[in-house]
């Protein structure tokens, strides 16, 4: 096992200034995490093995994941919308012989694992015991995946390569974050914060925007992070008014012109920051200067030890931020021939800087979920009067984009009031088999769609 | 009440429905957050809005608005048919 240089508890300090993890319901002391534990003294049982975080709050996964760095074999991270159906295939692909739980996480038979610890939102003394370090491997999983999501292999290593040394912030620091900490872009503040010797506040499920930007003014939040839909979402809150942060970053969507330039009337005083950032790739890099895109002057040398190249107009990037493979049997390789990982997203110059023109393939980005349009094109074309379809983009202000459908109806149902007739019951279709963000805002009968030489739908960027 | 404000008042109404979501009693000064739409909700909301008043004022602003309440919201639709009757 590699040599480890420093595991996540290494960064706890009795001795530290006083700092805190909170959410909605419990504060906890992070120093006391220096000597104690929040696995109820059970962290040894843990040792060596290929444990699943299953928690159902991300106050108890920010503590378990301080204990389990360094000490377990492999830390699976659990999504809190991780389907159901997805459990026994995920814990089967980590090989997980292990799982942390808490007193929310529903009882489900893909857990009945041979060890079974339950986290705690609070600290006790832990028995002191030395245990082997390891290099822990992390897996974290991808949203953008339909079916079973990939699982993307990082270390300790590539996780905290973004957050500098130099990075350390003068003053007290109280992060906080609109991610979720089980995704890669919330994964990040929450390093950030471990690392940094800084508080976290952390939202809890179904918590009204209000309520957690008021619990941010309260706890006097100095940098918080979100999609640009969290910040438009924030910024129609009168309770945005009750926060100052110092820092504002984006990340996770396209972060347009509209949204920066709002943030900075926001928030004046605020650096504003969008990082470009993908569970595989790592973050590659943050733009301060308030311009969407980022100067094509990125691609020409090695950046922090980040290289970026343009192939087809989709971004790759090569660095030790990157994951270094997807797990499983028969998945696709992560990295190509050269170690870069392209990351479909496409982007184009445009007087100096390259900007963001979407996803290649189709992937449709809403809210940070992204969505594959053949997914829904597959329901749609269940229903027997579809011939076919086409799952597209539609520009949204708020969302970023939603999706919407072109439908070719076979002939005998070309009636105006057939077609809308159908149109509801391929929407019904939908309601029931998607999650409402997959479900198209609006359907409309075309009577052809062009098909590529390939024999594939034509998929242009809208 | 004017077609633009009754217009809006349906459409929360059906996106609600649709979302199974319980929308509050629709008062000017209700907060848009406060509504019992999520993001996801407005963003359909709006796109709907396009399809049957012809315009996203959100889009078609060339600085970005962010109502708080029930009222800005209609207000920003009103101001936005008067722009592009204008145009």
């Amino acid at each position: 096992m590699a040599h480890v240089a420093r595991t996540l508890r290494d960064c706890i300090s009795h001795a530290a200034p006083a700092r805190f993890f909170w959410d909605r319901s419990a504060q906890v002391s992070v120093n006391h995490l220096a000597h104690g534990t929040s696995l109820g003294n059970r962290l040894a049982e843990l040792a060596g093995r290929s444990v699943v975080l299953a928690t159902s709050s991300q106050l108890t996964a920010a503590l378990a994941l301080v204990e389990l760095d360094g000490v377990a074999r492999r830390l699976t991270i659990l999504p809190p919308d991780t389907a159901t159906d997805h459990l026994g295939e995920l814990i089967a692909r980590a090989e997980a012989d292990a799982v942390v739980i808490d007193d929310g996480t529903p009882d489900r038979p893909a857990f009945a694992l041979p060890v079974r610890v339950a986290c705690a939102p609070a600290i006790v003394p832990a028995e002191k015991r030395a245990l082997p370090r390891l290099a822990t491997e992390w897996l974290l999983l991808t949203s953008g995946t339909s079916g079973v999501p990939k699982m993307v292999a990082h270390s300790h290593a590539s996780l905290t390569a973004p957050i500098g040394a130099g990075r350390r912030l003068d003053g007290l620091v109280v992060w906080g974050t609109f991610y979720d900490i089980r995704r890669y872009g919330g994964l990040q503040i929450f390093l950030r914060a471990v690392l940094g010797g800084a508080s976290l506040v952390l939202s809890s499920a179904d918590e009204p925007v209000a309520e957690h930007l008021a619990r941010l003014a309260r706890y006097g939040v100095t940098h918080l992070s979100g999609t640009p839909s969290h910040w438009r979402r924030a910024l129609m809150s009168p309770a945005i008014s009750g926060i100052a942060p110092r820092y504002v970053r984006l990340s996770g969507e396209i972060a347009d012109q509209a949204i920066l330039d709002s943030l900075r009337a926001a928030f004046p005083e605020a650096n504003v920051g969008h990082a470009y950032a993908s569970t595989e790739a790592g973050v590659a890099f943050e733009v301060g200067d308030g311009m969407a895109g980022f100067p094509a002057s990125f691609l020409d040398h090695d950046r922090d030890g980040v290289e970026m190249k343009v192939v087809d107009g989709s971004l790759r990037i090569r660095s030790s931020r990157t994951a270094s493979r997807y797990v499983g049997a028969q998945q696709p390789e992560l990295l190509d021939g050269d170690g870069f990982v392209d990351t479909g997203d496409m982007v184009e110059l445009r007087g100096g800087r390259y900007v963001f023109a979407g996803r290649k393939g189709g992937i449709i980005n809403i809210g940070g979920l992204k969505v594959h349009p053949e997914e829904i094109e597959a329901v749609i074309n269940r229903h027997p009067q579809v011939r076919m379809s086409l799952v597209r983009p539609k520009k949204s202000p708020v969302t970023g984009a939603l999706v919407i459908a072109d439908v070719v109806l076979r002939t005998e149902c070309s009636r105006p009031d057939a077609q809308t007739q159908v149109k509801d019951d391929i929407l019904a279709l939908c309601r029931a088999a998607l999650p409402r963000h997959k479900v198209p805002v609006a359907i409309s009968v075309v009577p052809s769609l062009d098909v590529a030489a390939t024999g594939k739908l034509s998929r242009r960027h809208g | 009440m004017n077609k633009i404000k009754l217009t809006i008042m349906d459409q929360m109404a059906q996106v609600a429905r649709e979302h199974s979501k319980t929308l509050a009693p629709l008062r000017d000064d209700l907060v848009l957050l406060e509504s019992g739409l999520d993001s996801l909700g407005f963003a359909v909301l709006v796109a709907r809005l396009e399809d049957t008043l012809g315009v996203d004022p959100f889009t078609a602003a060339e600085d970005a608005v962010f109502p708080l309440t029930f009222g800005d919201f209609v207000k920003v639709y009103e101001n936005g048919a008067r722009s592009a009757n204008a145009a």
